[in-house]
């Protein structure tokens, strides 16, 4: 069962942001009336593979007097802490690579690693647009964290539990727990996309801004490492939405002819890209944010409201 | 050698050769990243001594937020530019000293206390008996850190405000 | 058999780190660095005696989770001071400060 884990994870961990890569630009396409990448392959379902093709082929740049060492090492943090977070997803019962009974927390604090990876990459660019990209994004990531995990902790609350396997069989929720849910649901995908640095919150990597932000100095395979790690965050933000809040791997009905294990996969996976659907629809739609206003956003209304929320459940609970 | 040792004696090396990176670096940038792997490293730690909410909680509020902190305040006095300054004092030989003479110390005395066997077993949900030993024994240590960390909020954010 | 000694024994070794760099570092964020360590190796031994000594009330990850949250207190404050005296001074190297000096 852990091996059955580790291969899904490889292959939704590390092939879905490839995937994803292709379905951002087929969807905002479709959002904006024309029609994307169509020349490679059936409908262009092989632009992906072209593209890393060309990424590989490109030369790797260094630039002049920037750190070699925290230079190389700042994208493999992203993507790491970006992978390491798979770790605790149920993707079906009993296919889980680990239950640790800190789940939710564990992962919370794995994705804080990312900011660290961000900071020394603008760092050692040696570049001042660079450093201002790491900086505001890194403060845009730090200020999130906090609404996020107070709808963490509204869940866990809710439920009793921080393990994520616990969290799916506990749910759906009882009927009286659900405006305090929905809540925190709202709260956790607008403290996620602001963490993935998702248009409309996106202005550390802003094309107009400042170059590409924090990784305008990265030249290709370092760049591919930058963007697995993004869209991996993303991915994985998505699997945690559906594990807390949509019912994980559970169907309304039982597809037939099929294990529980596989049935359990598939309810999974379709509920993870409708929410990134959904999420990749807010991109393609929405302005994005001044950074001032990104920054009152998170401080003058999410957190008091996630505070109040976290309050108002623990309250419900007592009373039963 | 079994597996619970390896784990062992290699977290014990990321945690002393960070810490001795952290100490020694003449780049400040590259003192506050090794503090990454020190801590990571002490993370581990716990978790070889069944400790998971500790565990989570460190890399959470070290790792994830006092790292970026000294990381952000580095990059914004001038500790990231000034690497032609001297960056150890005057001190060295005379800190060699107390530090070594109070390590010697502290290594004779503690591996000479006979530990005896625990006086219970460990709970085994973590979160639950944290929770339950700081509201119900330690509830008023509880509080009182609550209003530090309150009172450090407020505190570091008029020290910081630019005037006017 | 990895007992309470090796912990203490790692724990011991990274506070001397720690008091070391606390004595020896010009700039003020790295003697902040140097604190953080002597704290972690605190920590250490809270929860190395937790698990091997008298793990009731887990009081060890207790100490040590404030341990933690004074630390984080200790830092945001002691960072905003450096910053202050930056701004007013030039300077964050502890040896350049003696405004009350004489």
């Amino acid at each position: 069962m852990v091996v059955l884990a580790a291969v899904v994870f490889t292959f939704l961990a590390v092939g879905g942001p490839l995937f994803l890569v292709l379905a951002e630009r087929k969807i905002s396409a479709w959002i904006q009336a024309r029609v994307g990448p169509k020349h490679v392959g059936p409908h262009g379902i092989l632009q992906t593979v072209a593209d890393t093709v060309k990424l590989l082929q490109k030369e790797s740049i260094v630039p002049h007097r920037a750190d070699v060492v925290l230079f190389t090492a700042a994208p493999v943090l992203v993507a790491v802490a970006a992978l390491l977070d798979w770790i605790v997803i149920p993707f079906a019962p009993g296919v889980i690579v680990r239950d640790l009974n800190v789940g939710i927390l564990y992962f919370a604090a794995v994705s804080s690693l990312t900011v660290i990876g961000i900071l020394t990459g603008g760092w050692a660019s040696n570049n001042k647009y660079s450093l201002l990209g790491g900086l505001r994004s890194a403060a845009q990531m730090v200020s999130y964290e906090l609404p996020l995990g107070f709808s963490l902790l509204v869940v866990a609350t809710l439920t009793g539990t921080l393990s994520t396997v616990r969290i799916v069989e506990a749910q759906p929720y009882p009927a009286h727990f659900y405006p305090s849910v929905i809540v925190a649901a709202v709260v956790f995908l607008i403290a996620a996309t602001a963490e993935a640095n998702r248009i409309p919150f996106d202005l550390p990597e802003a094309e107009a801004e400042l170059v590409a932000g924090y990784f305008s100095e990265y030249t290709p395979m370092r760049f591919a490492l930058f963007q697995l790690g993004e869209y991996g965050a993303l991915l994985a933000s998505s699997a945690l939405f559906t594990t807390l809040f949509l019912g994980g791997w559970k169907g309304p009905f039982a597809l037939p002819g099929v294990g529980p294990v596989v049935d359990g996969m598939v309810w999974f996976l379709l509920k993870t890209y409708a929410v990134v659907f959904f999420l990749m629809w807010v991109r393609w739609t929405y302005p994005r944010f001044r950074i001032d206003q990104l920054l009152n956003v998170s401080w003058k209304i999410l957190l008091p409201v996630s505070m109040a929320n976290l309050l108002v459940a623990g309250v419900l609970v007592v009373l039963g | 050698m079994n597996a619970e040792a390896l784990a062992f004696y290699a977290l014990a090396a990321m945690v002393l050769v960070g810490g001795f990176l952290v100490v020694q670096s003449r780049n400040l940038v590259h003192a506050a990243i090794s503090l990454v792997p020190t801590l990571l490293g002490v993370a581990g730690l716990y978790v070889l001594l069944n400790a998971e909410f500790v565990t989570a909680i460190q890399i959470l509020i070290y790792v994830g937020a006092i790292t970026v902190l000294i990381l952000f305040v580095i990059l914004l006095t001038e500790g990231a530019t000034g690497l032609r300054v001297r960056q150890r004092n005057e001190q060295v030989p005379l800190a060699l000293l107390v530090c070594g003479t109070l390590v010697v110390l502290f290594l004779v005395v503690l591996l000479r206390v006979p530990w005896g066997p625990p006086t219970g077993p460990m709970p085994a949900y973590n979160p639950g008996a944290v929770g339950r030993s700081f509201l119900i024994p330690y509830v008023l240590a509880f509080e009182v850190t609550s209003l530090v960390i309150l009172a450090s909020l407020v505190g570091a954010i008029v020290v910081a405000r630019r005037e006017g | 058999m990895i007992g309470p000694a090796h912990y203490l024994g790692v724990s011991a070794l990274l506070f001397g780190l720690g008091l070391y760099g606390v004595l020896t570092r010009r700039n003020a964020v790295a003697i902040l660095m140097g604190i953080e360590l002597m704290l972690n190796a605190a920590n250490i031994n809270f929860v190395a005696f937790t698990k091997f000594v008298d793990p009731t009330f887990v009081r060890g990850h207790v100490a040590a989770l404030i341990i933690i949250t004074l630390a984080a207190c200790e830092a945001v404050v002691g960072l905003a001071l450096v910053i202050n005296a930056y701004r007013h001074l030039e300077t964050v190297n502890v040896d350049q400060v003696n405004l009350m000096k004489g």
